[in-house]
């Protein structure tokens, strides 16, 4: 028997498609999002949005808080590390957590690495703003990977550019002969079997995910049409006016993403989306946190 | 033949590829008057909950589409969902095996054409059917070396079909080809 292996992490992955992970901070809010529709949650001390408007450092949520979520629904349950903190990391796989997400919302605790993720049992997730990101990551063992966008901002610019970045280099590898896909390799400082691997599937080797601003169903499905295999909604439900109103709404975006009547149709009347930031005005960029 | 993938959440692009090597025709599901145009029905892997939540959002007669002799084959989550709706009488229990650390793959025994043979199995915190009806026929197993168990895997009841295994995540299609076989 064979467990913890490379193909039974990307499988879980797998079966997360189509669907929406949300974050959530209680119990509680675990249960809604359950009830709504959530493939998986994501527990958090703060949102995104309430980190960034605290400030000072953000780290691994309480233990006790975890697992008081876990026992509260049966969808897998993700929680967050920081960027190389490889304890926290330890301790969330001692959790039996789901899934990690190594996180640039939270404060990263090595500026240089990241976790080694092939030393864990536990799969992770790790955002990335364009291919070479991306293929680090995958390198490292992620294997799962999401864009970044830019979280708690409610603003779903950013993620619309990561995601556009990476089919634009995924697409732009089809023209590329060994010499070229060499350099590439260099470049992204991964080896060139990956690039190649990419540059054959035309997309990356695992499952990847929206994350970082969305706050409507247009946003979510906007995300689906441009090619991402589900998405992550952090602030935008929990900072709404109507959460279990607007988790269903965006769950149902995601599967219909293609039917705009249906998308049309579960935006009607939601009540106030999360208030939403400029990126240019952000003292913060956490998309830049771990290259 | 036409074979339907309800695509509501989940691994349902795993399981048109797969059939594609079959070199059988498939159509994504969403919408219920979709069922019309399909021979068969496969529901996929992914999360219960969410599909469920779907299919009663959009209202989708499965009954109606078992009653009409039409085979469904539901894999993991799908095989959690025809319980639910009662359209096979197995008793299933959700994340049998615990969280995530605890997904596998070991060999499981299938009664394709000569007996047991080898199948890969692929189990992603996936369920366990604790307990089947007389009609219920079980066509694969899995030997529990840690457990010391057999469990059945595949079991069949007329024209329903459930696998608590992933195949769509093998490029074997055998498991598909024994269901293809229900298709009238």
């Amino acid at each position: 028997m064979e467990t913890n292996t490379y193909e039974t992490k990307v499988g879980l992955a797998k079966m997360l498609k189509g669907g929406v992970i949300m974050d959530v901070v209680t119990a509680d809010q675990a249960k809604i999002a359950e009830t709504a529709g959530a493939v998986a949650v994501m527990a958090l001390e703060r949102v995104p949005a309430d980190i960034r408007a605290d400030g000072g450092v953000a780290r691994m949520s309480d233990p006790k808080m975890i697992k008081e979520i876990q026992a509260s629904v049966t969808i897998p349950v993700m929680a967050k590390t920081r960027i190389g903190h490889f304890v926290e990391a330890q301790i969330l796989e001692a959790l039996e957590i789901d899934y990690v997400d190594e996180s640039e919302v939270l404060t990263p605790a090595d500026e240089n690495a990241h976790v080694n993720k092939h030393n864990y049992k536990v799969p992770f997730v790790c955002g990335a703003r364009n291919l070479g990101e991306a293929l680090r990551r995958i390198n490292e063992g992620a294997s799962m990977i999401r864009t970044k966008g830019e979280a708690g901002t409610g603003n779903v610019v950013e993620a619309v550019r990561h995601m556009k970045q990476m089919s634009a280099e995924i697409l732009a590898l089809k023209d590329m002969n060994d010499i070229v896909l060499e350099q590439k390799a260099q470049e992204y400082k991964v080896p060139i079997e990956l690039v190649k691997q990419v540059k054959e599937l035309q997309r990356l080797p695992v499952v990847n995910f929206a994350a970082g601003g969305i706050a409507t169903p247009a946003d979510a499905a906007l995300m689906m049409q441009l090619g991402c295999d589900g998405v992550f909604v952090g602030s935008g439900i929990f900072k709404s006016s109507n959460p279990a109103t607007r988790a269903k709404a965006i769950v149902q975006a995601t599967t219909h993403f293609n039917n705009p009547k249906i998308v049309a149709e579960v935006s009607e009347g939601l009540g106030e989306a999360m208030e939403g930031l400029e990126i240019d005005q952000l003292d913060v960029k956490m998309a830049e946190r771990g290259n | 033949m036409k074979i339907g993938i309800l695509a509501l959440q989940g691994s349902f692009n795993e399981h048109i590829e797969l059939l594609k090597k079959l070199n059988i025709e498939t159509i994504q599901i969403k919408l219920p008057e979709q069922l019309n145009e399909i021979d068969a029905l496969i529901i996929p892997g992914g999360e219960s909950t969410t599909i469920l939540q779907l299919l009663e959002k959009y209202k989708f007669d499965l009954q109606e589409f078992k009653n009409s002799g039409k085979p469904i084959l539901g894999t993991c989550a799908g095989g959690i969902i025809l319980a639910e709706l009662g359209l096979i009488d197995i008793e299933i229990e959700r994340n049998a095996y615990g969280p995530q650390l605890y997904s596998f793959i070991d060999k499981i025994e299938i009664n394709f054409e000569k007996g047991k043979d080898n199948f890969k199995g692929v189990f992603i915190r996936a369920p366990k059917i604790i307990n089947y009806g007389e009609n219920v026929e079980v066509l694969g197993k899995h030997n529990n070396l840690k457990t010391n168990t057999s469990d059945p895997v595949l079991v069949k009841q007329d024209n329903i079909m459930v696998a608590t295994f992933h195949p769509e995540l093998t490029n074997d299609t055998r498991t598909h080809e024994l269901f293809i076989r229900l298709v009238k």
